[in-house]
This record gives structure tokens, sequence and C-alpha cells, in this order.
């Protein structure tokens, strides 16, 4: 598999849900996963799969001996695979920028240089495909998300092996549909998907985009939901500050024209005309959140709408103990992770009826991004009615522990057996 | 000779309209008028006058041996009257023939028998007197929404002069007994209780699709135990048409029933000649309220959960003050707001969405429920102010609805006293006019 992230560096939705398919994958006991990672820190959980650093990885034949190898990256590599993975360099790259092992950096976020260090990814990929094929062998190649769709390619290309791809999210999906074909993302995407043998998109929603929008054939299309991990105990356990009764909506993630927060703070400040015991809470930031602040400040409602910025690790989980209804009415949510885990805390959520896990959930107030009407009937009704609220947050609850890593990995393991003529 | 009792409930509510929480307090008018007037009337075209003509044309060719019962809820017959009043003519004609029964039941086809003892009786008689309005007609047998019942609703019902009360015949609460006899209520041993046959009645109102033959279906009948006498079948009406679409050949199945009846030597009977003329077996009791609804024949579609329970305490929890007004929309609004149909949307029996339910999900019915009775909160507190509790508010009403009669009184005494002052001033001139001064204040006494 090649993926960006891997808790716990984690700087979006990607990480977690890489890490999920894995672990779901290799508990059915069925597979077993090699995941190749743009810059492991030698930190990561890998108790169950094992990590491939593309900034281990030779693309230029060095001479050192075993014991500069095992100073410089003993604690990410054990450096007999450095030399095996040295004897499938296939070509010469001297021309491009190493280091003293012959490894090409990478910062394994996303930085400026974004596509150069995809395109460095997909040359590194050549020599990891070459040595597993060589080893120990293997039978599908799954890409998730674009960063990594020319390296899957590439992959292919060098083995004959299928290649699946995961869509987590499409670039129509960020940019509200304005993107044109000459978008760079957009074209690795369709490449990307133009080269895949299964397409696993994480709703029907974003299967309809790349269905409808990316010319694809649906009969290799499939819906892959996403679960969420359980809770940990210690986050269970934490206590809620809360230092008013008022009830409080929250508001998270980030603050841009894809999440909605307009039509949230629209729909919240119609909600709290009529209770007055009510405050909201908008965390996170983004680009619109000045724009936010100024539209709440016209509305005369600055002394109850707090902007808590970016909430990073245990604040996320804090917010929600304190929190009596999540809302996310984002325009275009391929899955969108964050009602499950609200709900996991026992918070009632709204979600738009255009986010991807609206379609696994029914315990939920739904409603159309756009109709702020009900957006803010659905707040009131949760902050008024005591008994609906503690019965969506006990049915919610319900709903979301059935929602497990396990059932999905079953599901990605049946898929590719029907892939490769298996069943 | 084995009898065959038809009978038919015909209920629509009145469906509720997206009522916002911004509504509460601004907007007191609570319904879809746009699609409680398309489902009836799509309905009464579909299945309600074809069905009922049906019945017509079989009473008549079979020379009145066919005999059939309808139940009309009130608010059914409100939308009716608004949309489609030729069905009514329909069942006037019905009931003109003497082969139609119309029973009773509750003005709103609430669940007012369970919660509120008071309320249900005053539906009952609304519904009577409506009945009577409507039709000249004096209904004798009871039948309460979606077949709910239990020991205390039969007393309630016997102490109302009902001749006769149907339901459901589970078989939990039956065990090894038939439901194919009369029974009578453990209230009253005068009073009938009937069970509905629930093989026979799903056979037809959820199993038509998968192909029934009429001949082999009086079949069934006559071929049962020849001491079971009494056959009582029961079903929503829309079952003719709107369920089972003609093309099903449901109107052609129940034509052939009298046919096959007469071979098979099997009569048909409404309710009120069944307790009129077979005597009840035994007295069943039935502790646990059970209905015809789903598997579990209990009362769990309407108050299966908790919001469910809440929707349902909060609306009653205004009727006791309710009833003492005088507000004719606002008691009108009440009414319609108790159809149990409202409650039946918020279940979540079978997950979050609930077939026919106009709403989303569960949990939206709630939500616009409750705000209307938020709404219907305020509207009531306008009427009578929150300070007064209803103990003392009774007697003060009293007084205010009585003051034109006490007022009256006073005065009539008044005069009278005036009178009686007046002959004794006249009596009092013809001695001598020197006392008079000394009886006044004696006859301003007797006025107070």
């Amino acid at each position: 598999m090649f993926g960006w992230e891997w808790p716990p560096h984690i700087l979006g939705g990607l990480g977690p849900a890489s890490f999920g398919i894995v672990r779901g994958v290799v508990n059915t006991g069925e597979c077993d996963v090699t995941f190749v990672l743009p810059k492991p820190q030698g930190d990561e959980i890998k108790d169950f799969v094992h990590i491939i650093g593309a900034s281990n990885t030779p693309v230029v034949w060095k001479d050192v001996d075993w014991d500069y190898v095992q100073k410089r990256q003993g604690h990410v590599m054990d450096p007999q695979e450095y030399y095996d993975l040295r004897n499938c360099i296939y070509a010469d790259f001297s021309n491009l920028y190493t280091n003293d092992l012959g490894c090409i950096e990478f910062s394994g976020k996303y930085p400026k240089n974004l596509l150069e260090e995809i395109n460095n990814y997909s040359i590194v990929a050549g020599v990891i495909a070459r040595k597993e094929l060589q080893h120990d062998g293997f039978d599908v190649i799954h890409a998730h998300d674009w960063l990594t769709y020319p390296a899957g390619i590439h992959a292919k290309q060098v083995t004959g092996k299928p290649l699946v791809i995961h869509v987590h999210a499409t670039q129509f999906d960020r940019t509200r549909g304005m993107c044109d074909a000459n978008d760079p993302t957009f074209k690795i995407e369709l490449d990307g998907m133009n080269n895949a043998d299964q397409i696993q998109c994480v709703s029907e929603l974003t299967r309809q985009t790349v269905i409808n929008h990316y010319h694809q054939d649906p009969a290799k299309c499939i819906a892959m939901h996403n679960a969420v991990e359980p809770m940990s105990q210690e986050v269970l356990d934490m206590e809620a500050k809360r230092g008013t009764d008022e009830k409080v909506i929250t508001f998270l993630g980030r603050i841009t024209a894809q999440k909605g927060c307009e039509y949230f703070v629209e729909a919240a400040s119609r909600c709290l005309q009529k209770a007055p015991n009510a405050r909201v809470v908008m965390a996170g930031n983004g680009d619109l959140m000045e724009q936010m602040i100024h539209l709440v400040a016209q509305k005369g409602l600055a002394d109850r709408f707090h902007f808590t910025g970016f909430l990073r690790g245990k604040q996320v989980y804090e917010m929600f103990k304190v929190s009596d209804v999540y809302v996310m009415p984002s325009v275009s949510e391929p899955f969108g992770i964050s009602p499950l885990e609200a709900m996991q805390c026992g918070v009632p959520s709204i979600i738009s009826k255009q986010s991807g896990c609206g379609e696994i959930l029914d315990y939920c107030f739904k409603c159309d991004y756009w109709d702020i009407d009900a957006m803010a009937d659905a707040m009131y009704a949760l902050i008024t009615y005591p008994k609906l609220h503690k019965f969506m947050q006990e049915m919610g609850r319900n709903e979301v522990n059935q929602i497990t890593w396990e059932k999905v990995g079953r599901r990605v393991v049946d898929a590719y057996k029907r892939l490769l003529g298996w069943s | 000779m084995k009898t065959v009792c038809l009978l038919f409930e015909i209920h629509q509510p009145f469906r509720l309209k997206k009522y916002r929480f911004y509504d509460i307090g601004a907007d007191h008018y609570y319904y879809d008028d746009y699609a409680n007037e398309e489902i009836l009337k799509r309905l009464a075209y579909q299945s309600y006058i074809p069905a009922a003509k049906m019945l017509l044309e079989m009473i008549e060719s079979s020379e009145k041996k066919f005999k059939v019962a309808l139940s009309i809820s009130g608010v059914a017959m409100e939308q009716f009257e608004m949309y489609c009043p030729e069905f009514l003519d329909c069942v006037r004609e019905l009931v003109a023939t003497g082969c139609c029964e119309l029973c009773c039941e509750t003005y709103s086809h609430s669940l007012s028998s369970l919660v509120d003892p008071e309320d249900f009786k005053y539906q009952v008689e609304l519904q009577k007197k409506i009945i009577n309005d409507t039709f000249q007609y004096d209904s004798k047998t009871f039948v309460n929404t979606g077949f709910i019942y239990n020991d205390e609703i039969g007393a309630e019902i016997a102490a109302m002069g009902f001749k006769g009360v149907v339901t459901e015949g589970t078989r939990h609460v039956l065990g090894w007994k038939s439901p194919n006899y009369v029974y009578s209520t453990a209230a009253k041993q005068d009073v009938g209780l009937m069970f509905r046959n629930t093989k026979l009645s799903e056979d037809i109102c959820l199993n038509f699709q998968y192909g029934l033959d009429a001949g082999q279906y009086m079949g069934w009948i006559a071929d049962s135990p020849a001491e079971e006498k009494v056959y009582l079948i029961a079903m929503n009406f829309d079952v003719i048409g709107g369920m089972n679409p003609e093309s099903s050949g449901i109107f052609n199945f129940f034509k052939a029933l009298p046919y096959f009846a007469e071979q098979k030597d099997i009569r048909f009977a409404t309710p009120a000649e069944c307790w009129e003329n077979i005597p009840p077996i035994a007295v069943a009791n039935v502790g646990h309220p059970i209905s015809w609804d789903g598997y579990d024949k209990d009362v769990s579609a309407w108050m299966g959960n908790d919001l469910q329970n809440e929707a349902i305490r909060a609306i009653y929890s205004i009727s006791e003050r309710l009833h003492m007004s005088n507000n004719e929309i606002l008691r009108q609004d009440f009414a319609y707001l108790l159809s149990a149909d409202h409650f039946k949307f918020m279940s979540t029996k079978m997950g979050a969405y609930v077939p026919f339910s106009p709403y989303d999900s569960s949990f939206d019915a709630f939500t616009n429920y409750m705000n209307i009775v938020s709404d219907m909160e305020i509207r009531l507190k306008q009427e009578f102010p929150e300070e007064v509790e209803n103990e003392e508010l009774n007697p003060l009403l009293k007084q205010i609805n009585e003051q034109g009669k006490v007022i009256e009184k006073l005065q009539a005494q008044l005069e009278k006293a005036e009178k009686k002052l007046d002959e004794k001033k006249a009596a009092a001139k013809k001695p001598a006019a020197k006392k008079p001064a000394a009886k006044k204040p004696a006859a301003k006494k007797e006025e107070k």
C-alpha cells in the first residue's frame, strides 16, 4: 500500500483512515501489508504492518557499510532491507539530489513543492515494487489518495499487478466543482483513476463524483465507507469542563467554503434569537475565519459566538465533551469522520445531506447544507427537548459503535478477492 | 351456520406541515393542506369510493344477505367533508340499505383510551354525536384505535353504553382459546367482545399480493370446527384499491365472497347483530393492552420509545386545562394533534424511518410535533394565566360561566323585593305616611 500519513504524525483525516483500513485488512488474517510512507520518523505504530520509508530507499548506488547504515537509519529500517532495495535500483538517478545513502529527501508533509515530491515518491516506488516482487511477492497494489496515485501506477507498470486506488477526497469536491482539466491535482487524479483496476470510494457520494466527473466505469467503482476507531478509555473518562449550564452548539473543522461555515453562522444565529440560553463555538481556522467573525459581529451576536482557533489532539475531545450539539454543514464532504467522533462522545449531530458519512448513519439529523431553516430547527430541538437529546445521544452512540474498521477491512479484502478472481 | 363479520376501518390524520421553531408563537396553523387533500382525494378515487360502490352492489345483488361494518374516524370525516363529500354520500347510501353498520371510535383516532380517560370519554361522545348528525345513526359497537383493548378500556366502553367492542385475536391473550366466538368483557357480562381472526384478516390485508382465491378462502371458514361460529375479519378500507390496486383482482375477490358464502352455507352479519343474536361463550380477560399492529400485537408502535412517550406526555399534559377552554379553534387543533399517527411516525421499531411517514426520520417527526405543542402551550397561556392552578381555575371559570345566571337570579330577587317594598309603601301610605323610614333598611337587608 502507498500512503502519505500514518499515526501518530497526522495532518488530516488521511492518516487515521489509512491506519484503520490497514488494521482492518490485517485483522482478517488473510492479508499481510507493506505500507510505504514518504518519511517515517521511527515512532510509527507498526506492530501489525511492515513500513518502508521512501526517504530511506536508495535510488543511487552508494557503497556504504552495514554499521554506517545502521547508525544513519537503523531506527526506521533494517540495514539488510536497505541492501535489498539497493539491488533493485533500475535506472541512473544521479542527476537528482540525493543524500549520502543515495536516498531522496522527503518532507512527508504538504510542502510548496508537493508535485515534485509526489514525482520523487513515484520514482522510489519503482525500486520498492521491484524489491517486494523479488523477495516476498504481492498480489495487489493499493494507493491512498491522489498523492500516491503516480507511485501506484508506476508500481503497476513495473510488476503487472492490479492497482486499487482509494479515493478519500476529490479535487472536484475541494474546489466546489470549480476545477478545470488543467488543474494538476485533477490531472493526477484522473490519470490514477484511468489506470486503476478498482476504485474504492469512501462514500456513494464520492463514487458518483468519480463516475460523473471523472467519467469512470461504474463497474470498477465501489463505495467503501470509512469507520471510526473506538474511543480510548482515557478520552471517555475525561471530565467535561463546563463553566455554565448554557447549551453549546459546536462547529469543528476548517473554516473554509467547502465546510459550509457561512450556513452554520446563519443557522446558529437564527437559533440563538429564540434560545437565549445557548452559546455557539466555531473551532478551527481557515481562510474564511475573519469573514465569519465580521458576519457574527454584524448580527450582534459576538457575545455568544466563540472562535477558538485550531484545536489539536486532546483539545478536540475536550471540545466535544462540553458540546450539546455538533454540526457539520459541509457543502461537499467525501466522508467526514468528525460527526462519528462526536457521536462516540455522546454529542448528537446535525450533518448536511451532502456528507458521505450520512449514508451509513441513521440517528443524526440530516438537512441540505443550504437549508438553514432545517438546520436551525434541529439545533433548537436538540437544546430544547431534553428527551430528544438523550434519545439521539444513546441511539447515536449505539449506532456508531457498530461501525468498525474490522468490518471495513473484511469488505476491502473481499473486494481484492473479486478483483483477483479468487471468489 | 357460520357467520362472517366484515369490518373496515377508515382513517386519515391531518398531516402536519413543516413547523419550525421560529413559528412557535407566531404561526398558529399547523396543517399540510396540500398533502392532506392530495392523499385523501387519491385514496378516495382509487379506493374508498370504488370500494364503497362495490359493497353497495354486493348488498343489492345478494338481496341484502351481505352485511358489512364501517368505522370512520371523526378527523377523516371532516376531511371527506372538505375534500371529497361524495364519499360520505356513498356511505349514506350504504347505511340506508340497513345492511351496513357504522361503528364508533374516538374522534381523533387517538390513544386517549390508554392515557386520558376523561378525554377518551369526551372524544367518544363527540364521535357519537357526529355520526348521529351526519348519518342519523346510533352506533352500538366500539372500535378503538388500532383495535387497542384491555379490561380497563372495556369497562369504560361498557359504561358508555355500547353493546360490544372488538379487538385483536392475539395468541398471547387467547392462548388455547379460539377467536371465533363472541366473548363478553370482564367489566360487564352483557357487553360483547369479539376478537379479530388474525390469520384470515392478514391473508387479505398483508398477503393478498401472493394470491388468494375467494372459494378457497370461504372453504377455510367452512372447514373449521363446527362449533366455531363467528369470524371477525377486519382491516383498513384502503386495502381494497389502495394497498392492492384494482389490477390485483382485489375487487373481484370481494365480489365473489357472497356467492361462495351461499354455497358453503355461511352468512354475513354486522357486529351489532352478533351482540344481539349470539350469546357470549365466556368472559375474556385482557390484562395488558393489545392491538392489531405488527407482529407484537401490542402498543409499542405508538408508545415504544422515549420520543413517543415524551410527545404523548407533552400533549396530554395540557388536556385538562384545554377542556376548560371555550376557544373552539384551540380545541379543534388539540383534537387533530391527538391522532395516533403522529406518534407512530416517531416509532423506531423498524429503524429511523417509518413507512408512509411524511418525515425523513422519527426524530424529525418528534421535532416538528414538539414545536407545535410548544405553540399550543403558548396559546393556552394566553387563554388562561399560568400562575392559576387547574384546581383554582375550575371554580373561577365556573363563576365566570355562571355569572350571567347569578346576575339574573339576583336581579329577579331585587325586583321581587322592590315590588314588595312598593306594595308596602302603598299599604303604608293608606293608613298614615309616618312609618316607612323604619321599614326601608329591613327591605335592603333582604336584597343582599
